[in-house]
Formats: C-alpha cells, structure tokens, sequence
C-alpha cells in the first residue's frame, strides 16, 4: 500500500481497490458540481460554482478543513482517533490573538503542538483508548478557554501575518491555498518517503508486530498526535486570521467533517489502510457539497440529512470493494 | 463443596470490582454532597437530583449497549434529542392521546436504534462512523420537528413524572388522594428513581441475560469466534442498536417531561454523548468490549452527575466548572489506566 | 457400539460411512482449493487427514462444517443429501468443528462458552446455575475438574482454554467431531488425555476428523487416514498399513533424503575455545523464571526444550526485552547490556534478532505487503535520518526474498496471500535483513507444512555455519534432537538441565523435561 507504483501495469489500473474510493468521490464531486450548477443556471441564470474565483474562495475556506483533515488522518492511519480538535482548534486561535505580534504564529503552532503531545503521552503511554483520552483533553481545553475568557470572544484581533496567510493572495490564489499545499506535501513526504509513515501504517495494522520488529512504536504514536494537534493549531491560527479574531466554539464545525473527509478518502476507520489523495479529495468533496447547499439556501436540518445521507451512501458504495477483497 | 464456594465467591468479586468501585465513588460523592447541602437528605433534593439525572442515565445505558459489542454510538444524543423534539409534539391531548405519544416516542427510538443497527450489518460500515452519519440524518430530522424550542406538554404528566410518588397519587387521586397510611414509607420516593429500577430490572436483566444478549457480549469478546460458535451476530448487533436506541427514546421522552418542551440544540446533544461514553467508562464497561453492564454505566452517569452538584453546593466559579469537569474525565480515564504500569509482560498491552 | 467393535471395525469390507462427500471443488477466485474430492469417513472411527499446508485439508473441513459452501459436489450425512447455510446449520445436524484458532471469548466465563451454542434457560433467560452444573460435568468428562466454570476464558491458561474449546464441542452433543490441529497448543499429558477422551467418543459411535502435523500423534489414535495434496485426496487407507515414509511421501510428493541437515562435529561445539556470544546469568522475572544461566557460542544451536509453559517462551521474550523488571545479567560478547525493548535488542553490539511464537499477530501485518513486511524491521538500516533509501530498500527485500526462496508473485501482494510457510519465511527474512548475531526463535515451525520445516533447519544450520548464535524453543522433541547442538531443558522457570551431543535423546528430554531424577545411569 504505501509501496511505490514501480509497476507499469498498476498506472493502466485505475480500479483498484485503492484507487476506488477516490474514484467514486471524484465521481460525486462532479455530481454535486452538476447539481449545483442547474440549480444555479435555473434560478439565477450564471453558473456561479463553476467560475474560477468562486471555486477559489470555496477553497480557501476549505483549506483550514484540510490541514485539520490532514493532521487527522495521520491519526486515523494508526488506528486512533482525536477528538480534541475543536478547542485545540480555538485554544491556538485565541493564544496566537492573545500574544500577538512576531510569537502570534509561533505560539498558535506551539499550544496545538503541546495539546497534541499530550494525546499522544496518553495515548502511547497510558494506553487509555483514544476517542476517550481526546475526549477529555478536549474538555480539559474547553474549560481551560473558558476560564480564561470568562466565555466570551476574546478582544484581542490577530495580526497581520494571520490575516495574510488566511486572507492574503498571490498571483490571484489564496495565501491559504499555499498553507494547504504546504502541509499537503509534507504529510505525503513522511506517508511515503520516511521510515515514521512505514511505522504508521505498520501500527495501524499490527501494533504488536511492529513492536517486536523493533519499531519506535511509542514514539511514532506520540509523533503523530503532535502533528496532528500541530496540524489543528495551524488550521485554528488561520481561522482567526480569516475571522480577524478567535471566538468560543469556533472549531467545533471541524471536527466531525475532518473525520468524514479522511473517511470518505478511502482511509479505514480502524486505521492501517488509506491514501492522502483520498483525504484531499475527500475535503473537496464536503467543501463543495457545503458550498452547493448553502447557494439553495438549504435550511440546517436539510443540510444535516444530506450531510449524514452522502457519508452513508458513499461507505455502502466502497463497501462493495471490501467485499471483492475479502 | 465449601471451598468451591468460596472460591466461586471471590471469583464473582474478582469480576465485579470495577461495579463495585464506581458505586463506592457515587455513595462517597452523593454523601458528601448530601452532608454539605444545607437540605441535604431530603426529598426535595433526591428528587431535583433524580431529575437532572435520568436523561443522561438512559443515554449512558443507550451507550453501554453499541459499546458491550466492541462499537461506539455517536448518535445517542441525537436519537434522544429527535425523540424529544417529537415528544413535544405528541404528549398532549386525551388521556388515550398521550398513552399513543409514549408508544410512537418510544418505537421511534427504538426505529432509530433499528436503522443504526441495519447500516451496521447490511452495509457494513464500521459502527463510529456509521452512528455519525445517522446521528446527523436524526439531528436533521430533529430539527425539521422543532425549528426552534417550544413544545406543549401535559402540564399533570410532566409534574408527576418529575417528583415523588405522592404527587402521582395526589395528582390522580390514588390512594386517598396519597394520604393512605400503607402508602406513607413510599410516598417520598422520586418517581425518575423508580422508573429507572423499572427500566433497569425490566428491560435490561432480561436482555443481558438473553441469548441475543449473550451474543452481544460475545460478539464484543471476539466477532470470529462469536461466528465460529454459530451465534446469532447479525440479529444480535441489530438488537443491540435497537435496545440502544429504545433507552436513548425513554431519556428523550423524560427530557420533553422535564423541561416540557422540545429542543433541537445541536451542541446539548454532542455533550449528552460524550457525557454518555464517559458514563460508560466510568461505569467498567471496556472500550473494547466484552467487559461490563449497563448498571455501570448507571453509576458512571451518577458520578458524572454528582461531581457537578457538588460543584453548584461549593459555589465555584461556574467558568471554572467546565474546566474542572475536563479535568476529573480525564482523571478518571487516567486512573483506570494505571493498571498499565502493573504489567510486566509488554505484548499484553497490545491485546 | 459393540463390544467387539474394535475386531469388527477391523474385518468389514464396506464400512457404514456416517458422512460422505463426492466430488467437491471448491475455488476461491481462481485458485482451487479443492478438486473432485471424494472423501468418507465411518461411523465410530477416527478419521487422520494429514497434507501440506495449501493441500485442502483446511478447505474440506470448512465445507463439513458449514463454513463455506462448496462451488460443485455433494454432502451425504446418514445417507441422506445435506447443506449448510452456516456453522450453526452444520452444528444442528451434529457436526461440531474445533478450530485451530480457538473459537472461545475470553471475556466470557468458562460456563458461559461451553454452553454457549444452547445454555440452559428457563422463563426464556439463561438459567446461569444450571448452566455452570453442566459445564462442570462436561468439564469433568474430560477430566478438567481443576477448572472453575465462573472463571473468564482469558485468566485461563492457553492448554486449559483448549479442554475447554473441547468440552464446548462436546456440548453440542457431535455425532462427527473434527479437531483441526486441536492438539497443538497442549502439554504431552493433555495430549494424552484427549486421545483418551477421543478413544472413548469413538467407541460411544462419535465419528472423528482430526487433522495434525505429528505423525506419532496420528500413528497413536487414528483408526483411518487420508492424504491431501494439492487439493485431491491422494489415498485414504487404515492407519498402520503403510509406513511414514510412504506417508510423508506422499504428502510431499517428493524425496525426502535426510529429515534434518547434519550437525557439525560436536567436539567443535562442546570443546567451546571460542567465549559465548550471549552469556546470561542468574537472569529472573516476576515467579515465572528463576536463576536462568544460559551460554550460548557462535556457530551454535541451543534448544530450549521441557514441557509448554514452564518460562521457555518468557525468557526468549526476556531477552528481548519484552519483558518489564527483569533481574540478571546479560552478556554480550562480554559485555553487559541493558536491553528494555526489542528496539535495544536491535541495536549495533547487540544484534539479537527474536521470531515470535504467533505469526499473525506478532511476526506480520497481514493486510501490507510482503515487502513492507520485509523491511519494517531494518528500516532504520535503510533511511539517512530522515528519508528511506528506495534502492537499498528494493535490493535488500529482493535478496531476502531469494535468500528464503519465498513464493511470492508480487512484493506488493498482501503477505496475508501467502501460505503459511511462506509467511514464516517473510518473519524469519525480516529479522536476517537486520544482520542479527543472536537469533532467537519461538516454536518458528508451529503449523508449517513439512517442506517448508525442513527449509528452516537448514536455514538454522546455515545461518549458524555463517556464525549466528542460536536460540530455538520448540514443543517437538524431534526438531530438538535434530536441530541442536546442545538443549537446555526447562522445568518450572528453570533450566534443570542442559545435554549435548549424544546426550540429546528423547528419553533425556522427556525424563528432565518431567523433572524426574536421572536412574542410576
């Protein structure tokens, strides 16, 4: 799986196992696009999705999605999971407002570093299961930020490096984009070039087998939760930057959607098997379809049901894989 | 024959030391909240407490069961919160009105339970994310029922439901109107407490002691050999999700009661099933599987519960409450993960 | 049923056959497992099937028992046409499979998985006392009265959670029981027990299936066997009418010279000029080992030998640093190390190398490929810190393939599309990409088919020729004499004895393994 494509046969395959779920994702990217577009052609008369700028401004809202989706699926390759990204999320974005000036950024990365590192202690150390030691350390922030704000929004507005990496453009493409890019190519480089991913994928599937081959399975475990809690503290300083300052709760819309994207990648819960391409387009995917339902002016509860609905329908569709496979 | 016994005995509290540690660390906790309440020990106060419980009781419950299989429910809150908004809708009206609104609440959710349980088994979609995306479908639904919070509640119902048994008799004029001499040494206790007994003698002893929920407990101890032994997996698992939906629908049902009106709040939901996952941890019940009972989890949501009220008796800075709550989940998890240090064999970790 | 049932038996000419199969094939994708079989077994007999790994043995008694049905072919069961829709339909009709991996849920109590396929109810709800009345009996029958039914599975000890897995099948009332390798994990006095217990089913008219790899296990029971190869049955005849090398030949298909590759000359190894490449001393954990002085020199095989279970497995994993507060000393190349994980273990200078006792859940990560599988435990060997050397990586996993002669048909194939054998060669080549000098090995040939056995002594010899020093625990006395320069037989976390040379024999083995006190010889 994470073995280089050194055979020629495997580009003329495009209907692999691997390959399918973001084939079918891919697929229902278009659908939505489809839907969209008439939607917008019969009421409005432009096709509005499809024009560049638009798509660009989805995007770069997406991309804060995507580095949280990105850091998560290191996660979820080792068979964990972390719940506490929603206020590691506003935790980083209030400290980065809170200090501002040149430690803004710096701090922002260090608080999702630290709350990442303390996972990941729990995790590989304590053994206590993930979804539950994630889950406190998320209550832990919560009320920690709470505290700390007295619960309300904090006054204090974010600097003017945060606005730009989040608002910023060059050459006409969102700073964010380049953010996105940026962390997409580094978890790709440790995913396939570096001995930690091979780990990864290793503990994902077995962890007592790579234990007794000698591997830093503790360590991979503590790596990995850091980068993602690293991964979410970026995303959280971006947010604020876009949003010129932090606020409760302001995570809280990342959590479930970054866990759907890297599943509807083709990244198995249970960890061990999955792609980054699948996350990427997985992220496009929610953006998209987020993006579609808003421009029909869809009420919440709709939304929600459809939301639930494509999660569902696109797991039954690869289900038909798992099955071939077994 | 007498060493057998014993030996039987001990083996019995062998097993059931985590159950017994969490109802230790309730009554110690209850007691000291009683002992600094300025009315402690009195009716008033069981029955406010009873009150702010059972909701998350039953959803603890709701969650015990998916968990027993080695699965997770995420979509306990919002199965409770569909239930709920529907409740608001149905518990009016006649008397023969109102006893067709409990049954539709409660086959709701039980259908919801029931759905989870088919996406489980037919689609084969891991539970996690499986109850997510349901989760979501119901909260959709939810809010589709109660845009915005309101609701019309049987005003006799929702008061006798929520105090102590005098009230139904007094309400409905049972029993001399509850003035009944025999009626007396019972007439105090809170009618949620007694509905919970109720639910947990009556639902859920039979179930655990089913073969379907024998099958649960197998299925969460080991799926393959669980299939190998010829068990019934797949109607179990159904089941399992089914009777986890029913409980959340009853802690929905007692929630319309309690506030009398429905709600579509999102993030009351997400707190429900969180609060839910760490009731069952608390409670003994292995993330695992294969390890526990509800009544752990009844325990485990009581804990919960009672460390808030000992909060509200101290008068500690409310902003500081979340945090602290934060703090004794983690500790809890924490603690129960010590045993870690004792093992001296490092594969067993991986098991 | 008959008193004279064994003569009987002996003498007829067309046997009541209880259950038949005719011309089953079953492919999975486009491999066939099984090819127009035909196979019966008789009414109060025990039935051996022996074969290869990949011969079809497993295959076929998956179809009998429901697991798989099977693509063409008929099942007779008392001489009326059957199908299974699943395990439990098989059970109904008095089939009942012991599998070997154990079917039991160690969650669960003892009672509870005996009877767990139809407990005892009353008012529709599990009557748990009668319940736990029934397990004792049927524990009792095969003579495990020391085990309590209220305890959980997973407290038990792995050859008492096999009486178990037996008295479960029991409790389904079989009228055909089939054993697959249902004695691997016990001790030789349990193996001696269930032989009795399956002597005495036989003769209650139970027909029995028992598929092994040891060949005096089957010479000791069987009444009938079979050979599988390659998914037919190559001849099934009476136990006793054709000898083991007519047996192994035919399972193998081909010439077996000699069973294990000759030892060097044992004045070499016991003379013992050179010092001990790992010397340990006084070496002790938890109450499961005690005082443990082992030597062991290059170029030398040392067989861990004694009953299961008495710390053999504990001290391999020890040295190797599995094991938490160990007291003791270990030495390598004279110097003492501290060894607190496998990753210590691996280290430049200590060079120790361990293939563990379950291949599936220790030695592989059965849905990666084989050649991440390969490489996981040299990876480090293989990155400049950061990034994984492609080309090295490629070179080395090609050369472990060749050096093992794994039949592989892609490296990126998941190593779980390997046969069994081929799967301990990818641990065993996993562990000799990292250039080990101490080599321990945890029953490496447990479940491996004959051909690939005895590629693995010569491997050992090999790989001790090039100088490794060798450690290998084994619960076969044979692969024992025939592999090791010396053994040290273990008994209760001690090593009571150690003998080399013309000491190793079976009746030494076995008399120190029971802690028996040497006669007057």
């Amino acid at each position: 799986m994470t073995t280089t494509d050194t055979m020629p046969k495997a580009k003329s395959r495009l209907w692999t196992p691997e390959n399918k779920p973001v084939v079918i994702a891919s697929g229902c990217i278009v659908v939505i696009l489809a839907i969209g577009t008439a939607y917008t052609l019969a009421t409005q008369g432009t096709a509005t999705l499809l024009s560049p700028g638009y798509m660009l401004q989805q995007l770069q809202v997406g991309s804060f999605l995507g580095i949280v989706a990105a850091g998560m699926m290191l996660v979820i390759l080792l068979g964990h999971i972390d719940l506490s990204v929603p206020w590691t999320v506003a935790a980083s974005a209030m400290m980065a407002t809170a200090f501002g000036g040149a430690a803004a950024l710096p701090v922002g990365l260090s608080v999702g570093l630290a709350v990442g590192l303390v996972n990941g202690l729990g995790v590989a150390y304590l053994r206590i299961p993930s979804m539950i030691f994630t889950l406190g350390v998320n209550a832990v922030m919560r009320g920690l930020m709470v505290a700390y704000t007295g619960g309300f929004a904090p006054q204090t507005a974010a600097t003017p490096l945060m606005q730009y990496l989040a608002v910023g453009k060059i050459l006409g493409i969102p700073v964010a984009l380049f953010v996105w890019a940026a962390v997409s190519v580094l978890v790709v480089f440790i995913l396939r070039k570096t001995p930690v991913g091979r780990y990864i994928f290793a503990i994902g599937n077995r962890e007592s087998a790579a234990y007794l081959a000698g591997a830093p399975t503790r360590w991979v475990i503590v790596f990995a939760f850091g980068l993602c809690g690293m991964m979410a503290g970026l995303s959280g300083t971006l947010l604020a930057g876009y949003s010129t300052k932090a606020y409760q709760g302001m995570g809280d819309a990342y959590l479930l959607p970054a866990i759907a994207a890297v599943v509807i990648g083709g990244t198995h819960i249970l960890g061990g098997r999955g792609r980054y391409l699948g996350t990427l387009v997985g992220v496009i995917l929610i953006v998209l379809l987020n993006s579609v339902l808003s421009i029909m002016q869809m009420p919440e509860a709709g939304r929600q049901v459809i939301y639930g609905s494509v999660i569902i329908l696109m797991l039954l569709f690869y289900d038909r894989g798992r099955q071939e496979r077994q | 024959m007498s060493h057998t016994r014993k030996s039987d005995l001990s083996i019995i509290l062998r097993q059931s030391a985590p159950l017994i540690t969490v109802i230790a660390i309730f009554l110690l906790f209850y007691i000291f909240y009683n002992s600094n309440h300025p009315r402690g020990f009195s009716t008033a106060v069981y029955i406010q407490n009873a009150n702010e419980v059972f909701a998350l009781v039953m959803v603890a419950m709701a969650q015990t069961v998916p968990v027993l299989m080695g699965g997770l429910d995420l979509s306990v809150g919002a199965v409770m919160t569909l239930v709920n908004t529907l409740a608001s809708h149905l518990l009016n009206g006649s008397p023969l009105e109102i006893v067709f609104g409990f049954i539709v609440c409660l086959l709701t959710g039980a259908l919801c339970g029931f759905v989870n349980g088919c996406v489980v088994v037919y689609g084969r979609i891991q539970p996690i994310i499986a109850t997510l995306a349901t989760g979501a479908i119901f909260m959709g639904l939810a809010l589709f029922l109660r845009p915005t919070p309101g609701g019309d509640v049987d005003g006799d119902l929702a008061w006798v439901m929520t105090n102590d048994l005098y009230e139904i008799a007094a309400t409905y004029g049972f029993f001399d109107n509850g003035e009944a001499a025999w009626f007396q040494p019972v007439a105090w206790l809170p009618v949620p407490a007694l509905l919970l007994v109720v639910v947990a003698l009556f639902v859920w002893m039979p179930f655990s002691r089913s073969v379907t929920g024998r099958t649960v407990y197998a299925i969460g101890s080991g799926e393959s050999a669980a299939y190998m032994s010829g068990l019934p997996i797949d109607r179990a698992k159904i089941a399992a999700f089914t009777l986890g939906g029913f409980f959340a629908g009853v802690g929905g049902i007692y929630l319309t009661l309690q506030t009398s009106s429905g709600n579509a709040d999102i993030p009351q939901a997400g707190a429900y099933t969180l609060n839910s996952i760490a009731a069952v941890v608390i409670g003994g019940t292995s993330l695992l599987g294969g390890v526990g009972t509800a009544i752990g989890s009844i325990f485990g949501a009581l804990v919960l519960r009672t460390i808030s009220f000992n909060f509200r008796i101290f008068d500690i800075d409310p902003l500081l409450q979340p945090l602290f709550e934060g703090v004794v989940l983690l500790g809890a998890v924490s603690i129960g993960a010590l045993s870690v240090l004792r093992i001296k064999n490092t594969l067993e970790l991986f098991r | 049923m008959t008193p004279d049932g064994q003569t009987d038996r002996g003498l007829k000419t067309a046997p009541s056959a209880h259950m038949s199969l005719t011309g089953i094939t079953k492919r999975y994708g486009g491999v066939t497992a099984l090819e127009n079989v035909n196979f019966s077994c008789d009414l109060g007999s025990i039935h051996a099937v022996l074969g290869e790994n990949g011969a079809g043995k497993s295959t076929l008694i998956k179809i009998m028992s429901g697991v798989v049905t099977p693509d063409e072919g008929r099942m007779m069961l008392d001489g009326r046409e059957v199908t299974f829709s699943g395990p439990s339909a098989a059970n109904d009709a008095g089939i009942v499979c012991i599998f070997q991996e154990l079917s039991l849920m160690p969650d669960l109590s003892v009672a509870d998985n005996i009877m767990i396929a139809d407990p005892p109810r009353r008012f529709g709800l599990i009557d748990k006392r009668a319940q736990k009345r029934r397990a004792e009996e049927l524990l009792a029958r095969i003579g495990c009265e020391d085990v309590n039914p209220l305890n959980r599975v997973r407290d038990l000890p792995l050859s008492r959670r096999q009486m178990v897995e037996i008295a479960k099948a029991l409790a389904k009332d079989p009228t055909v029981l089939i054993l697959d390798e249902a004695t691997s994990a016990l001790t030789s006095s349990d193996v001696d027990r269930v032989f009795e217990i399956l002597r005495k089913l036989r003769d209650d008219g139970i027909s029995i299936l028992s598929i092994s790899h040891r060949m005096h296990e089957i010479e000791a029971v069987a009444d009938m066997c079979s050979v599988f190869r390659n998914g037919h049955n190559v001849e099934t005849f009476r136990q006793g009418t054709r000898s083991a090398e007519e047996i192994v030949q035919m399972m193998i298909g081909r010439e077996i010279s000699a069973h294990f590759p000759p030892k060097p000359d044992k004045d070499l190894a016991t003379q013992g000029a050179a010092p001990p490449v790992l010397q340990v001393r006084n070496f002790a954990w938890e109450n499961v080992l005690q005082g443990i002085d082992l030597s062991v020199r290059k170029g030398e095989i040392v067989g861990l030998g004694g009953l299961d279970g008495q710390g053999q497995k504990e001290l391999l994993l020890g040295l190797f640093g599995v094991l938490k507060s160990t007291s003791g000393t270990i030495e390598i190349n004279g110097k003492p190390v501290s060894i607190r994980s496998p990753i210590d273990a691996k280290r430049a200078g200590v060079d120790i190398a361990l293939v563990p006792e379950d291949r599936k859940t220790e030695g592989l990560m059965l849905p990666m490929s084989i050649s991440d599988n390969l490489s996981i435990a040299s990876l480090s060997r293989m990155s400049n810190g950061i990034m994984l050397d492609q080309n090295a990586l490629e070179s080395s996993v090609a050369e472990a393939v060749r050096r093992m002669q794994i039949k592989i048909g892609n490296k990126s194939d998941a190593v779980s599309t390997l046969s069994g054998g081929n799967q301990q060669k990818v641990v065993i080549a996993k562990w000799l990409m990292t250039d080990p000098k101490i080599i321990l090995l945890n029953d490496p040939t447990r479940g491996i088919d004959v051909g690939t056995k005895q590629e693995i002594y010569l491997l050992l010899r090999e790989l001790a020729k090039e100088g490794a020093a060798i450690v290998l625990y084994s619960t076969d006395y044979e692969e024992l004499i025939g592999c090791c320069d010396r053994v040290a037989v273990m008994y209760d976390g001690q090593i009571v004895r150690e003998l080399a040379g013309s000491e190793i024999t079976e009746r030494n083995i076995i008399s120190s393994a029971l802690n028996i006190e040497e006669a007057a010889q």
